[in-house]
């Protein structure tokens, strides 16, 4: 073939090359941006089915890849899975995994790897420890594709497989799954969107992730934690600040990008300060509980544990928290207003004081003393134990709020000691909405007990029985009607007690654009224009 | 003066061994446990107990302690219970931030007590010198990140002259290393300067009113001579003391400082290590900080034989 030299062909060659050229200064121009976020908290702990900080949970997203995930309707949808079928009697489930996925050693992604990591996550998540009690076996077929056979019809395998929360089951190789479940992993290869830079780990200060351009991301639009994971910047550096307060002039001063979870009383100067806006990246936000301890008395005893639910008004807890009502939203609902499975049965979320203290009277309290480990050190949890050992005390209640920091207040939790024995009685935590949005997630609606609960341990066969019913059915209705037994049934008998829904919006730089909507800070998808 | 630096030396075992041990006992008497830190929101009593047994948490304490001191012989400070890495490594990772503000804010305080504290006490009576003692008085009184705040608002806020945080090695180029360095060093120097000055100011007073100092000023020496040559080098062992003393207290002050400008040294390992109950960091950090300490001492002591002859080990 011969190339006319003419003025047209002349200027096609022109522009292709002008194209051509331009391409190194995009891909450049792209990897020369740098992402500077200030999380809630540094990274101390890299694995994420290890622990269930939230910290672990969000490098996880950075560097794993996830089998499938939640878009912005709680709808589970593929990630790595390209195609999913299961049996007429819904009990052999076959995936098959996208072509072309590759860890950031550069060796494939095969269903090898696949199933020594849900293994180990099932040892660690309780959703993952529920869905094993339906499995029988996990086999891979071939490379690509893997099978999962249960003993009976499970309505949540897909759930499991795409929470967006701690523990999520990531895919790691197969070398670094085999790692004991109690232990921590130190090799971070994965092969999510970002790699971790090891060299540059330093635990409690900083981390950085780089682009990995390997990574083969889904064609769909992002929606949610689902669909495309496209990287747009080169370095995200994950910088820790201790000071809030310093933090935000860092933003103001545009020495960061991004501010996670600035505190509330800062929104406000935040919001005005030129070239910051505030991003409510997160729709569900965050809930607050109010715990009791089964064993020790007296919340043995059922009416003083409804005394205490009665005693307590979730506004008076929502204003020492949050302050201002457009942060939080007053709810009885458990597994989290504005999910699928939300409720308002069982509390009327207000205090009445004449029945709280019928109550007290009726379970027949002695003026046994209830100790309230508080933790000082977060101030959002510090008002809740101010709030409840008030409450407590307007019924008539014998209160020790026994300040401490929260390494404390998670030694303590974990004792089932007497309360004045270095036991407890109550205690107040901090969750992600999503951690409890629905009754197999929610680690306080499990009542097993002593025997697998929750720090607490209450017990109720009545639930557990309910819970093994929504565990089974697959469909949405049912699970709709049976979670709203449980919520009632979980009211009933006090297994703990929600402080109210909150939101709390990060704030960043304008230049940051595309940040995703979802209930994990995710760092694909954003650009970082001008 | 070789036998007194063997003894010193030697001093350092049995100082090192009680600050170890009382240390060790410590933080396992001070409540929390990693292992509940580690299991987080799904661990149960079991998964915790799972924990400590890996961590060796679970054997007497007296046997965790022989085994970290048998490792300590081995220079081998061991693994950060939380990250995993070595706490030789975390510790050294973290040094140089620590050490630049501890000694630039010791120069720093050197530079402008001792001439204040000179001049009030040569002006002893005047408006220099009952200024210098209020301003010291309120150096005193103004909390470390108050100040800090103070000079974040104004330099880095309104003027924008200076950064807000960080920390920037020096091989990144002097300029950002000195403006992300000024700011922390001003904040840790005022306390400072106010308790070299108050010394300098006393301790030369009475030199001032020694009958050395009067005959040299009757023989018509000039009084830069008689104040500098002659009194500050008398009055010199106080203020090299005083000197030792404040960097006891900088470890302390370094703590907030570091919080406050974000910058990755050892004071904020230490809260770090603290909260999460991550034993063998803070132990490291501990017999660090004793080292550092005892090494001070030293210096201080044998800085007297250079102030004063007389002195003699």
């Amino acid at each position: 073939m011969t190339l006319r030299i003419d003025r047209r062909n002349i200027l096609k060659l022109g522009s292709g090359g002008a194209l051509a050229l331009s391409m190194p200064r995009i891909a450049l121009a792209q990897a020369t941006k740098t992402i500077r976020a200030v999380m809630h908290a540094p990274l101390r702990i890299s694995d994420p089915m290890f622990s269930t900080a939230w910290t672990a949970r969000n490098h996880g997203y950075n560097i794993y890849d996830t089998l499938f995930s939640t878009d912005s309707q709680f709808q589970i949808k593929p990630q790595m899975v390209e195609s999913f079928e299961t049996s007429a009697d819904r009990l052999v489930w076959t995936f098959q995994l996208r072509s072309g996925l590759k860890f950031h050693d550069g060796a494939p992604v095969t269903s090898a790897d696949v199933l020594p990591s849900l293994a180990r996550w099932s040892k660690r998540d309780s959703m993952g420890q529920k869905l094993m009690e339906f499995v029988v076996e996990m086999t891979a077929v071939d490379e690509r594709t893997f099978r999962i056979k249960l003993n009976q019809p499970c309505g949540f395998l897909l759930q499991a497989l795409g929470k967006p929360n701690s523990s999520v089951p990531f895919i790691m190789p197969a070398r670094i799954a085999a790692t004991p479940a109690d232990q921590a992993v130190t090799d971070y290869i994965g092969s999510g969107p970002f790699h971790f830079v090891t060299a540059e780990f330093k635990p409690g200060t900083k981390a950085v992730y780089e682009r990995n351009p390997d990574y083969v991301s889904r064609n769909e639009p992002s929606d949610g934690m689902s669909g495309g994971r496209v990287v747009k910047v080169g370095r995200y550096e994950w910088i820790s600040m201790p000071d809030l307060q310093t933090a935000a002039n860092a933003l103001m001063g545009n020495e960061i990008d991004y501010l996670e979870m600035p505190p509330h009383d800062l929104l406000p100067a935040l919001s005005k300060a030129p070239g910051v806006e505030l991003t409510d990246y997160n729709p569900l936000g965050y809930v607050g509980t109010c715990r009791m301890n089964w064993l020790a008395p007296p919340f043995d005893k059922l009416e003083i544990r409804q005394a205490v639910l009665h005693a307590l008004n979730q506004q008076d807890w929502l204003d020492a928290q949050i302050g201002n009502p457009d942060y939080y939203e007053i709810t009885p609902a458990m597994f989290i207003a504005g999910t699928p499975f939300a409720s308002n049965s069982g509390w009327s979320t207000k205090a009445d004081v004449a029945l709280a203290k019928d109550l007290l009277k009726k379970g027949g309290y002695k003026g046994e003393q209830i100790v309230i480990p508080n933790a000082t050190d977060v101030p959002i949890l510090n008002a809740l134990g101010t709030v409840t050992a008030q409450a407590l005390q307007a019924i008539g209640m014998n209160v020790t709020l026994v300040p401490m920091d929260w390494g404390s207040v998670l030694a303590r939790r974990a004792k089932q000691d007497p309360p004045t024995q270095g036991g407890w009685s109550l205690f107040h935590s901090g969750w992600a909405a999503t951690d409890m949005m629905n009754p197999l997630g929610n680690a306080y609606i499990n009542a097993k007990g002593k025997n697998g609960g929750s720090f607490g341990w209450a017990e109720d066969a009545a639930i557990e029985k309910l819970r093994d019913d929504f565990a089974r059915t697959g469909i949405l209705s049912d699970q709709k009607k049976i979670s709203d037994d449980i919520q009632k049934r979980a009211y009933e008998v006090v297994t703990y007690i929600p402080t109210g829904q909150y939101k709390n919006p990060a704030a960043n730089r304008k230049s940051l654009q595309g940040i995703l909507k979802a209930p994990v800070p995710l760092f694909w998808n954003i650009d970082k224009v001008g | 003066m070789l036998s007194f630096l063997w003894k010193r030396l030697l001093a350092t075992i049995p100082v090192l061994l009680v600050v170890t041990a009382v240390a060790f006992v410590l933080l396992r008497l001070s409540g929390g446990d990693p292992a509940a830190i580690l299991a987080g929101d799904s661990g149960t009593p079991e998964t915790i107990a799972a924990i400590r047994m890996r961590l060796g948490l679970d054997r007497p304490l007296i046997v965790q302690f022989v085994q970290w001191c048998w490792q300590l012989l081995h220079g081998d400070l061991g693994n950060s219970i939380l990250s995993n890495q070595l706490v030789t490594s975390m510790i050294a990772a973290r040094v140089e931030p620590t050490l630049v503000i501890s000694l630039s804010t010791i120069l720093l305080s050197m530079l402008i007590g001792v001439p204040l504290g000179v001049l009030a006490a040569w002006k002893r009576g005047s408006w220099i010198d009952r200024m210098t003692m209020s301003v010291s008085i309120v150096g005193f009184a103004l909390p470390g990140f108050a100040l800090g705040y103070l000079w974040i608002y104004v330099f880095s806020v309104k003027l924008g002259a200076l950064p807000v945080q960080g920390y920037v090695n020096l091989a990144d180029g002097l300029l950002p290393f000195l403006s992300h360095i000024v700011l922390p060093t001003l904040t840790l120097s005022v306390v400072q300067i106010a308790l070299i000055a108050r010394v300098t100011r006393t301790s030369l007073l009475e030199i001032l009113s020694d009958d050395f100092v009067r005959t040299a000023r009757a023989k018509g020496l000039p009084e830069r001579i008689v104040l500098f040559r002659h009194a500050l080098k008398n009055a010199a062992v106080p203020i090299a003391s005083v000197v030792g003393i404040g960097v006891a207290f900088l470890i302390g002050g370094v703590i907030v400082t570091e919080s406050v400008f974000n910058l990755p040294g050892l004071g904020r390992l230490t809260v770090e290590s603290v909260l999460a109950r991550d034993y063998p960091v803070i132990q490291g950090i501990i017999i660090v900080f004793s080292g550092v300490y005892v090494v001070i001492n030293l210096l201080v002591d044998l800085s007297y034989t250079v102030f004063d002859p007389r002195i003699r080990y």
